[in-house]
């Protein structure tokens, strides 16, 4: 059985990787982009780039209409309740420091604020710099036998002086959904403000922030198939009207003098500067392109491709998984064997996969690991992709032991 | 270009084989010539930074000339680390500093394992090493 992908044709630089014989499994670190996407960004420039929200002008009108049509397909893709509560930032990066500096204000010395054990560096170095700065205390939720934030333990950390929760939706090593709905109701009775790290979450099913009932949730585009340089800070009204400006330029102002100056209100006056409109028009076209699909297709065809990953892996001897995923990605280890050697080896052979820490050093730490190899899945990937992946896993490890 | 008998053979051994096969093959055998370094030399203090995987370098010299030793828990670039060491030790600190290393590993089919996109360190190794070397001849 090949379980081809429908969707492959539409990603042109599957033809440069099989001409090249890359096997590209490395879609948690970035996305190949659909034609729909790169027709997008090069019709921007093709039809005249112009700023936004600043000229009179009829390509300046252009521009901003598409970069605002794509906050608008965003609140929309996310079930916003209005587009104002769409930021554009540079990623899920910018969005978490934004974060960090914008509520700074909220904390007083002794204030705690509570993270994962499983973060990436981008939602935990904010939040440990901020509680640095601030005599905070930073609360780390630990992590439950299968790999998740461990309920009760959250129970009993998360208490009267915590004023913020802030926690990945899916693990980037674990592959894990974590039990979002109680611990952010957890954090709401201490009436604690929540962020969701949804960098790796937002590439799998689609999700009702409303429902979901965050403060804060932040992604990237370029890991939903959409260019990099461009992400989304969405944030619920009440809770972008307590963030302090953070950058200071164009655009963010209503009125400036020389010593004083008047910031506009969300979603603008949090963007300074000239937003990636390329890349955001880049966004709408991925969303417009993703949304056009069969959604169960594409979650059926990720659950298949898992399956077959995991059971794929199984057959190895020695082969550790470090979680068992709920979707799009398998992290594991092999006894014996130098995850460094063996992302070598299949490096050679023309395998992209990942090996390493993943970001997480202190999960990987904790987990007693130097590091591991994380195949990783997007909905372009085929079966084919993962029987070269198990070739040349295989060939790896007969010259490793 | 002087190269030493071992740096010669090496040369002799990785410019004849063309498979990236036989090459990991032969930089495994290599990496086994690396001299070992004891438990104390393991430390911190002596650890390269910016490798994915765990890497030593022990600064030292024979008369005028550099003796680097060096060691990992990867086996692939144990090799590496002794085809670099070969290029370098042996050398002055001078000499070292004409030395185009990246051509070294060119001539031993090796060029992408120095290029700075790769994580496996050996290119943090190689800086440490001209660091040392600079400091030593100050
Ligand atoms: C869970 C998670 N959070 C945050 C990030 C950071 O995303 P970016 O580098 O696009 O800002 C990543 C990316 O690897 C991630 O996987």
């Amino acid at each position: 059985m090949s379980l081809p992908s429908p969707w492959r044709a539409d990603f042109p630089a599957f033809a440069a990787f099989t001409a090249s014989a890359q096997t590209y499994l490395d879609s948690a670190a970035t996305a190949q982009k659909p034609q729909a996407v790169l027709d997008a960004l090069l019709g921007y420039y093709l039809e005249g780039a112009a700023n936004v929200h600043r000229a009179q002008h009829a390509p300046g009108e252009r521009a901003t209409l598409a970069f605002e049509g794509t906050r608008r397909k965003v609140a929309q893709w996310l079930n916003a309740d209005s587009p104002e509560e769409i930021v554009f930032t540079r990623g899920s990066t910018e969005g978490l420091n934004l974060l960090a500096y914008g509520l700074e204000h909220l904390f007083v010395e002794g204030d705690e604020i509570a993270v994962s054990a499983l973060e990436h560096h981008a939602n935990l170095l904010p939040w440990q710099q901020l509680a640095r700065r601030r005599n905070l205390k930073l609360v780390v939720l630990p992590l439950d036998a299968a790999g998740d934030i461990d309920l009760e333990q959250a129970d009993a950390l998360i208490g009267p002086r915590t004023r913020l929760l802030a926690v990945s939706q899916l693990s980037n090593v674990l592959g894990r959904w974590q039990p979002l709905a109680p611990l952010l109701a957890l954090a709401r009775a201490q009436d604690a403000l929540t962020v969701v790290d949804g960098a790796q979450g937002v590439v799998h099913g689609r999700h009702d922030l409303q429902a979901l009932g965050c403060d804060f949730y932040v992604f990237s585009g370029h890991k939903l198939y959409a260019p990099d340089g461009c992400g989304v800070l969405y944030g619920r009204r009440r809770a972008l009207a307590q963030l302090r400006h953070w950058q200071f330029g164009g655009e963010m102002v209503q009125y400036v003098d020389y010593h004083e100056a008047r910031f506009r209100p969300p979603p603008l006056g949090f963007e300074a500067g000239t937003p990636a409109i390329a890349a955001t028009v880049g966004l709408g076209a991925a969303l417009d392109y993703l949304g056009a699909q069969d959604e169960q297709a594409i979650v059926a065809h990720e659950a298949a491709l898992h399956q077959r990953l995991l059971a794929g892996l199984a057959r190895f001897d020695g082969l550790h998984l470090l979680s068992e995923s709920h979707t799009a990605m398998a992290s594991f280890v092999v006894e014996g064997v130098h995850n460094a050697d063996l992302s070598h080896l299949l490096s050679e052979q023309g395998i992209a996969v990942r090996a390493g820490q993943h970001c997480a050093m202190p999960l990987l730490r904790r987990l007693g690991m130097p590091g591991a190899i994380r195949v990783s899945l997007g909905l372009y990937n085929d079966g084919d992709d993962l029987e070269r992946f198990f070739a040349a896993f295989h060939h790896a490890l007969e010259l490793l032991r | 270009m002087n190269l030493t008998p071992a740096a010669q053979a090496a040369l002799d051994a990785f410019a004849h084989t063309p498979g990236w096969e036989q090459r990991a093959r032969l930089l495994m055998q290599w990496g086994e010539r690396l001299e070992p370094l004891s438990e104390e030399e393991r430390c911190e203090a002596n650890r390269v930074h910016g490798c994915e995987s765990t890497v030593w370098l022990v600064p030292g010299h024979i008369g005028g000339a550099l003796h680097f030793r060096a060691g990992s828990d990867a086996r692939l670039l144990r090799g590496l680390l002794a085809l670099l060491l070969l290029r370098v030790n042996g050398l002055t600190a001078d000499e070292l500093s004409e030395v185009d290393v990246a051509d070294w590993f060119a001539q031993l089919g090796l060029a992408r394992q120095l290029s700075s996109s790769r994580s496996n360190g050996l290119n943090a190794v190689l800086q440490r090493i001209r660091a040392l070397a600079t400091e030593a001849s100050l």
